[in-house]
């Protein structure tokens, strides 16, 4: 690599870029050898089918699995309830923030208060909420709500207050008003931590709908990974848990986006 | 006290100003009139005040006991730029302007600092030099009654500094507002201002009339004359010694009824070549 960074203009171009193809197949070779393996052993019988199914069998359900619909009627079940959980979770939390970071008397109502609870694992509450809310989609959207709101509380709230007092000074010098100097100087400057928050809010709301559909779900991915289990098709559970992950990936990719968008000044994204 | 220069129509008037953060009085019943249009420096030890009395003239800090009298229309050039980095730097400059063409006028006060070409940058583009003509223009375009400079120049590197300096001193000729810039660097005050006040022990210890005429050289040996009168106003000699320990700790008793015409206390080194 040194040598290679070493050589005139005219080789380093193709050299280079031949260099990082060979990185980006190179990341790729491990997880696919372990594939072929995993695939040769299943075939060859050393694996049992009820342990782990084949890499081919999991292709093959997955196909069947999209082809009749069905995968994408779970699917879509369980973005709503994540999508609803975090609405109102990621709202909750703003609000919650907005009103600790932005007033002294909102912090001494609302902080302590959220950080009594934000000691509890949200988790342990799914023997409460069955008993307050039923075992529809209620409680499993209070689940992922109540889980995600914290995260993106406590980033935003810490990013509220650690806005550069240097800056906020400079800005009412310049005879900002009260409100102009929380649009233009404390919400864009909290707005880097509320995004690392909501990554996290994300991360928390994923987790909290896997646990959520398995408290008596009659739909969704986590109702197919677990009717997949009484039937031990361990091919099914694999789709739903890659289900998961890939989601739980482009969700973050999502933010990363959008984070690319709204923080353009960051001398990392800047480039002009 | 006398202030002839500041006898018509004072922009700032200070009467009997205390500041204490709770220990001993930072600033103690400190009188300072400022004139319209005057150039003043002020010059203190480190940790003398002057900070402080700049951030109460901004409105930055609550006056609990004296008068204070400031125009409203001021603005403030701290030594770091306190850009907000995600505003580009043209809506830095506007930032808080209530008029109609604010963007025209930025990009008129930008084009005035030599800044024309990076109206569009994000500020934590811009190099330190730029940063800090930025914050000038911002300051530039409130056309200021009273423009309030803390050691502006003091993270600039050496020939960056001259520039802003000689920028400063152009700008405050077509603009004439009433500048008070604080500063450590006693040439600094004597190319650029009318007057140059000591803080010392609360109060304004010394008030020194800058009557040279511009552009001023440093070779003029009347400029080094007023170094060395300075320079012992603030009881160090050419080399950067500490004089008579003792002066420090004596309250400023008679605070210069003709600043022009007190001796320099305190034994002065022969002035070496500028
Ligand atoms: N917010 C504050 N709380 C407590 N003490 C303060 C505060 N601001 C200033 N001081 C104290 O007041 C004194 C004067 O500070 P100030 O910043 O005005 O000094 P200065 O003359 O500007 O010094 P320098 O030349 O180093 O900038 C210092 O002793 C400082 O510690
Ligand atoms: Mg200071």
């Amino acid at each position: 690599m040194t040598a290679l960074a070493t050589h005139p203009a005219s080789m380093a171009a193709p050299a280079a870029q031949r260099t990082r193809r060979f990185t980006a197949w190179r990341r790729f070779a491990a997880p696919l050898a372990i594939l072929v393996l995993w695939q040769i052993l299943a075939s060859a019988g050393l694996i049992s089918a009820r342990t782990m199914s084949s890499p081919i069998t999991i292709a093959h359900s997955f196909y069947t699995l999209t082809v009749s619909g069905e995968l994408l009627h779970h699917l879509l079940v369980s973005l709503a309830r994540v999508g609803v959980g975090l609405a109102i979770g990621v709202s909750a939390g703003v609000v919650f923030a907005l009103i600790a970071g932005l007033s002294k008397a909102g912090e001494d109502t609302v902080d302590s208060t959220l950080q009594m609870v934000r000691t509890l694992p949200h988790l342990a509450l799914v023997p409460l909420f069955i008993l307050w809310f039923g075992i529809g989609e209620v409680p499993k959207i209070a689940l992922i709500a109540l889980g995600a709101a914290f995260p993106i509380y406590l980033n935003l709230f810490s990013g509220i207050r650690g806005v550069d007092t240097k800056i906020l000074e400079a800005a009412k010098t310049l005879g900002l008003s009260r409100i102009e100097l929380i649009t233009h100087v404390i919400l864009p400057g909290a707005l880097p931590s509320a995004l690392v928050g909501l990554r996290y809010s994300l991360g928390v709301a994923w987790l909290s709908l896997v646990v959520a559909e398995q408290i008596n779900a009659s739909s969704g991915i986590g109702y197919l990974v677990m009717t997949a289990r009484d039937f031990l098709r361990t091919d099914i559970i694999f789709v739903g848990l890659i289900i998961y992950a890939v989601l739980g990936l482009l969700a973050d990719q999502l933010v990363r986006a959008l984070e690319r968008r709204v923080l353009v000044w960051r001398p990392s994204f800047v480039k002009d | 006290m006398a202030d002839l220069l500041a006898a018509s129509r004072p922009v700032v008037d200070i009467k009997g100003l205390v500041r204490s953060f709770g220990g001993p009085n930072i600033l103690d019943r400190l009188d300072l009139r400022i004139g319209a249009g005057d150039f003043v420096a002020l010059l203190g030890r480190s940790g003398s005040g002057k900070s402080t009395l700049l951030r109460t003239l901004a409105g930055l800090d609550p006056v609990t006991e004296g008068d204070v009298a400031v125009p409203s229309e001021r603005a403030v050039v701290f030594q770091e730029p306190r850009l907000l980095p995600w505003k580009r730097v043209w809506r830095n400059v506007t930032l808080g302007l209530r008029e109609a063409n604010a963007k025209e006028k930025a990009l008129a006060a930008l084009a005035e600092v030599g800044l024309k070409h990076r109206v569009d940058a994000w500020p934590l583009t811009l190099s330190g030099g730029e940063a800090q003509r930025t914050a000038l223009a911002r300051a530039l375009v409130r056309h200021p009654q009273l423009l309030l400079l803390d050691e502006p120049f003091a993270a600039l590197d050496a020939l960056t500094r001259l520039k802003m300096q000689g920028l400063v001193g152009d700008l405050w000729r077509v603009h004439r507002p009433a500048v008070l810039l604080v500063t450590h660097d006693v040439d600094e005050a004597l190319l650029l201002a009318d007057r140059a006040v000591v803080l010392d022990q609360g109060r304004i210890a010394a008030d020194v009339a800058i009557d040279l005429e511009r552009p001023r050289r440093h070779a003029d040996p009347r400029f080094i004359a007023l170094r060395q009168r300075l320079l012992g106003e603030l009881g160090v000699d050419e080399e950067g010694h500490e004089q008579q320990p003792g002066r420090r700790s004596q309250p400023a008793a008679s605070p210069s009824a003709h600043p022009g015409d007190r001796a320099p206390r305190g034994v002065l080194q022969p002035a070496t070549a500028a």
